[in-house]
């Protein structure tokens, strides 16, 4: 039986929990985007993909997801520990030596979970692409998933995958897009203004779902589920998802500071604070 | 001296072709993806057989790589095909992390490698690309001497579980190998010498036995050693061969810097230091020209390999 909205959301402010922990204790890391995407992360884990238990690579007659925007590992990392992929208090290793929780996502360390290596950004719908076509010729009707940044679009590649996606009706995939509106420099219509999104997916052939609300689980589910309808109409379907980067610490929210630094020993406590329920810290 | 027969010459990227094409019929697991030079990579035969494992990307390569990854979630086993400039260079980033860190089983067959691309020009004749894959861990790279050789490697790596780099070429040169065992990693003596050893690569290894041939009747034994697979090498071959002759001349189509050579320098220096000639290209771009008049300008040929045979002797104690 799938969680209901409240089991969601309480989970949601465990991973978040975990985020901060796991940034604080090694003084590194990518709170800002992980806490944006955490609703999404929970929602598409629990309540959206249709998973098997256990992990192999291949993903055979399963849904899979790609993470492209490798960064933000913390909430990656998290939301596959409470979804059974590996120990909880493996968490506890994010970025220390000999760790399979490695700064950014990947399969070299054998994380069960992970399925190609992200963080050099922009590779993640090509390979995405890949898997959805693969899983045609398997007769898998299973989706491929990813999740982008939208500063991350400014990245060439994507756009020579996007062409290709609706060129060839790979309607197998639900690419979404973290619009937080920032990246590391500043706002993204700062540093490299990029339009209308959702101009551009529909102009390259895509169907597109807003989530305004892209910090509110019920909002996330009701657009996923949206979004799966449209596929198998033979285009691919872009999500574009509106966030709160930092979302759930008042601190870290409606600035880009937060995008790669961790909190000190203080704001970690002001930050928990915001962030009381918990299933178990790792 | 051990005598080869041309049986006919014809391109290295032709025996790609006839590899592929036998690998659509005899391994369904076995996608191609090409992007906007099918004829050139004599892919036109798996594309009409199997139209639907075969992908056209269109000029957009960084897609290719990072699809190409991604197919094989699910038990595929991709062959990109595009030249080796666009195969190597353009795409590095892409290959190391969406294919090499990743482990993916990713094949990645480059055609028009090197200066025998010919009139296209330094734009198009990547001599580099074998340092950028052979740096990458856990990265097969292979370069093949003739046509028989280029089939036999594609369809040997379909079977080789790893990401590997299969490199070849346009021009049309003696095809020798046929009845030569090749197994991936696996030196091939061809001609057994005492005076000095010619390590030889890709186009080169046919002019190393032409230049072995002249020596011969100069009364300078020469030994020939092909390596095709260029990492992991055979290290053991060698040394076993140098430890005989006591002096080396490598010879390949490719930037003196990063090439066959310098992975034999490594091997010789850690076990055992040998007087070494490079035929290569001297960190140079190419330009226009035949690839006969490059070869000779850019001093890779049989003159070259004797040349270089003749001082690697003269240094040895």
């Amino acid at each position: 039986m799938k969680p209901n909205t409240q089991q969601l959301n309480d989970l949601a402010t465990q991973v978040r929990r975990d985020i901060l922990r796991m940034v604080h204790a090694v003084n590194s890391g990518h709170p800002g985007g992980s806490l944006g995407c955490t609703e999404f992360m929970v929602a598409l884990y629990q309540a959206i993909m249709d998973r098997k238990e256990g992990f192999d690579m291949d993903g055979l007659n399963e849904d899979i997801f790609i993470l492209s925007n490798g960064h933000i590992s913390p909430v990656f990392y998290s939301v596959l520990a409470r979804s059974g992929y590996f120990p909880v208090s493996e968490l506890a290793t994010f970025r220390l030596l000999n760790s399979r929780l490695q700064g950014h996502p990947t399969t070299h360390e054998g994380l069960p979970g992970v399925r190609i290596a992200s963080g050099s950004l922009g590779q993640g719908m090509s390979v995405a692409l890949g898997a959805a076509q693969t899983k045609k010729l398997n007769g898998d009707n299973h989706l491929v998933y990813t999740l982008h940044g939208d500063g991350e679009l400014q990245e060439g590649q994507n756009w020579e995958a996007i062409m290709y996606a609706s060129a060839y009706k790979v309607d197998n995939l639900i690419a979404t897009i973290d619009v937080n509106g920032k990246q590391i420099d500043g706002p993204t219509d700062e540093v490299l203004p990029m339009g209308s999104l959702s101009a551009k997916f529909i102009a390259f052939g895509w169907d597109v779902v807003e989530i305004q609300l892209g910090n509110n689980i019920d909002a996330i589910i009701a657009g996923m589920l949206d979004a799966k309808a449209k596929t198998g109409q033979g285009r691919p379907v872009a999500v574009l998802l509106h966030t709160e980067m930092g979302n759930g610490v008042d601190y870290m929210m409606h600035t880009h500071a937060w995008h790669g630094k961790a909190p000190n020993d203080d704001q970690l406590a002001k930050a928990l604070e915001q962030n009381t329920i918990t299933l178990g810290d790792y | 001296m051990t005598k080869y027969t041309n049986t006919g010459s014809k391109d290295t990227r032709s025996g790609f072709g006839a590899g592929l094409t036998e690998l659509g019929q005899t391994n369904e697991n076995v996608v191609a993806l090409c992007a906007d030079l099918i004829g050139s990579l004599k892919m036109d035969d798996f594309k009409k057989n199997h139209p639907e494992r075969f992908f056209q990307v269109g000029i957009a390569e960084a897609n290719m790589i990072g699809m190409a990854a991604g197919m094989t979630l699910g038990g595929k086993i991709p062959f990109t095909g595009t030249f080796a400039n666009f195969s190597t260079g353009r795409v590095y980033d892409q290959i190391r992390q969406s294919v090499a860190y990743s482990d993916k089983n990713v094949k990645i067959c480059a055609s028009h490698a090197g200066l025998t691309l010919g009139e296209d020009g330094a734009t198009h004749q990547i001599l580099e690309d074998v340092g950028l894959m052979k740096m990458l861990p856990g990265m097969t790279v292979i370069n093949t001497c003739d046509y028989a050789q280029t089939k036999a490697a594609t369809i040997a790596i379909a079977e080789h579980h790893g990401p590997v780099y299969l490199r070849f070429g346009r021009p049309v040169v003696p095809n020798f190998t046929a009845e030569l065992e090749f197994v991936i990693g696996k030196a091939i003596l061809l001609n057994e010498g005492t005076d000095v050893t010619i390590v030889a690569t890709g186009h080169l290894v046919w002019e190393a036995l032409v230049a072995a041939e002249a020596l011969e009747a100069k009364g300078i034994s020469a030994e020939v050693i092909n390596i095709h697979t260029i990492k992991p090498l055979d290290d053991e071959a060698i040394l076993k061969s140098v430890g005989k002759t006591g002096c080396v001349v490598t010879a390949e189509e490719h930037n003196i810097l990063g090439g066959l050579g310098e992975s034999v320098a490594r091997v010789l220096s850690l076990n055992h230091p040998a007087p070494q000639e490079y035929v290569a290209v001297n960190d140079s771009f190419g330009e226009s020209g035949t690839p006969e008049q490059l070869m000779e300008k850019y001093g890779l040929n049989s003159a070259a390999i004797i040349a270089a045979a003749k001082k690697a002797i003269s240094r040895k104690k």
